[in-house]
C-alpha cells in the first residue's frame, strides 16, 4: 500500500472520480428517444451532460497530472475495460423508469457528499471542479427524490417495482465507500475525500427519502465490489463500452 | 399514453429580477413538483430564467375569442384615454 508515486495517484483519482460520471452519464444517454414523455426525456438528458461535463472536466486533468499528453478521448475511448474505475453501481442496467431513478438517486445522494468535500481538497482544480459539479448534482439528488417519493407513494403498481428496483441495486452501494489505493495515498496532503466517513450521511438522506416514499431499506448491507478497486465488472459492462468506443476503434482519431 | 392521463401546466419564467414572469409555454405532469421540474428542463436550459411559476392550465379562465369585438374594439376610437394630450413639465424627466 502507499506506493504509489502521488503524480500517479493523481491521475488515476482524476480519471476514477471521472469514470463514475462517465459511466452512469451513458447510461441514461442510452434512454434518449425512449422515455415515455418528452419531458422526461429532457429532464434525464440534461442529467446526463451534467454528468459527462464532469467526467470531461476530470478526464483532461487525469491527462494533465499524467504528463503524457493523454486528452480526455483517450481516456474514454481508447482505454479497455480493466481500466475503468467506476463503481459498480454506475454501470447497472437501465431496467424500467424505477430501476433507473434509483439508481441516479443512490448515486446522486453520495455525489452531493462526495462533491461537497472534493470542493474542500488542496488540489485547487478538483475542488473547482467538486464545487461546480456540486451544485449539479444538487438538482439531480432533488429530482430523483421527487421521483422517488412519486413511485413509492404513487400506485400500488409503481410501488412494487420500485421497491424491486432498490432491493436489486442495495448491494451495489457499499463499495461507493470503499477506499483505493489512489485514494489512500492522497488523503496524507488532503487531496482526496475519505469517502468511509460519507457513509452515516448517506445512511440518513437516504433512509429520510424512502421513509417519505413508503418504502422500505434493506435490511442485509453485504456489498459487491471489485470494479472500483481491480476493475473487474459486472457483465453488462462490455457491452456499454463496445457501444460507446464503437466509432473511435472503427475509425481511430475520427473527428466532426 | 402517459400524456393523456397527465394534466396540463401553464409556466411562467421570470428572466431577470426585477421584470415580470412572462408566460412561454406549457408542460404535461402530473404534479406541481413534476411540473416545475419538467419546465426548468424544458425552458431554462439556456440560462433564460431565474425563477418559475407553474399553473394548472384548468385554472386559468380566458376571454373567448368570439367576444374579440364587445370587449377591445370599443375603446379603439376613445383615443383620448391616451396620455398623449398633456404636456410632461420638465422636472419631470423622461416618463
Amino acid at each position: 500500500m502507499n506506493n504509489l508515486l502521488k503524480k500517479d495517484a493523481l491521475a488515476q483519482y482524476a480519471a476514477q472520480i471521472g469514470d463514475n460520471g462517465l459511466i452512469i452519464g451513458h447510461r441514461m444517454s442510452e434512454w434518449c428517444f425512449r422515455c415515455p414523455a418528452i419531458e422526461m426525456e429532457m429532464a434525464l438528458m440534461n442529467c446526463a451532460l451534467d454528468l459527462i461535463g464532469q467526467a470531461r472536466a476530470l478526464y483532461s486533468y487525469a491527462g494533465t497530472a499524467d504528463g503524457q499528453g493523454k486528452t480526455e478521448d483517450d481516456y474514454a475511448y481508447l482505454r479497455d475495460e480493466p481500466d475503468f474505475r467506476n463503481a459498480l453501481l454506475t454501470e447497472a442496467p437501465n431496467g424500467d423508469w424505477g430501476d433507473t431513478i434509483v439508481r441516479l438517486f443512490f448515486m446522486s445522494a453520495y455525489n452531493k457528499l462526495f462533491f461537497t468535500a472534493l470542493a474542500e481538497s488542496t488540489d485547487s482544480q478538483l475542488a473547482a471542479i467538486g464545487a461546480k459539479s456540486l451544485k449539479e448534482v444538487t438538482y439531480h439528488l432533488r429530482f430523483s427524490s421527487e421521483w422517488m417519493i412519486r413511485l413509492g407513494d404513487g400506485t400500488e403498481e409503481s410501488h412494487r417495482r420500485v421497491q424491486k428496483s432498490v432491493d436489486q441495486l442495495w448491494p451495489y452501494t457499499g463499495e461507493l465507500f470503499t477506499m483505493t489505493e489512489a485514494e489512500e495515498t492522497l488523503l496524507k496532503d488532503g487531496v482526496s475525500v475519505d469517502v468511509r466517513l460519507l457513509k452515516p450521511e448517506w445512511d440518513q438522506i437516504v433512509n429520510d427519502i424512502l421513509a417519505q416514499a413508503t418504502l422500505s431499506r434493506p435490511q442485509n448491507d453485504w456489498a459487491q465490489s471489485g470494479s472500483k478497486a481491480k476493475g473487474i465488472h459486472s457483465e453488462e459492462f462490455g457491452y456499454i463500452i463496445t457501444d460507446m468506443q464503437f466509432l473511435q476503434r472503427r475509425y481511430p482519431g475520427c473527428e466532426w | 399514453m402517459t400524456e393523456e392521463k397527465w394534466p396540463l401546466w401553464e409556466v411562467f419564467v421570470r428572466s431577470k429580477a426585477g421584470l415580470d414572469h412572462k408566460h412561454c409555454g406549457s408542460v404535461h405532469a402530473s404534479d406541481a413538483e413534476m411540473a416545475l421540474e419538467f419546465a426548468r428542463d424544458v425552458y431554462t436550459r439556456r440560462s433564460e430564467g431565474i425563477s418559475i411559476w407553474v399553473v394548472p392550465s384548468n385554472m386559468i379562465t380566458a376571454s373567448k375569442p368570439e367576444d374579440k369585438e364587445s370587449l377591445f374594439e370599443p375603446a379603439d376610437d376613445k383615443i383620448y384615454r391616451h396620455p398623449t394630450f398633456y404636456d410632461i413639465p420638465k422636472a419631470a424627466g423622461k416618463m
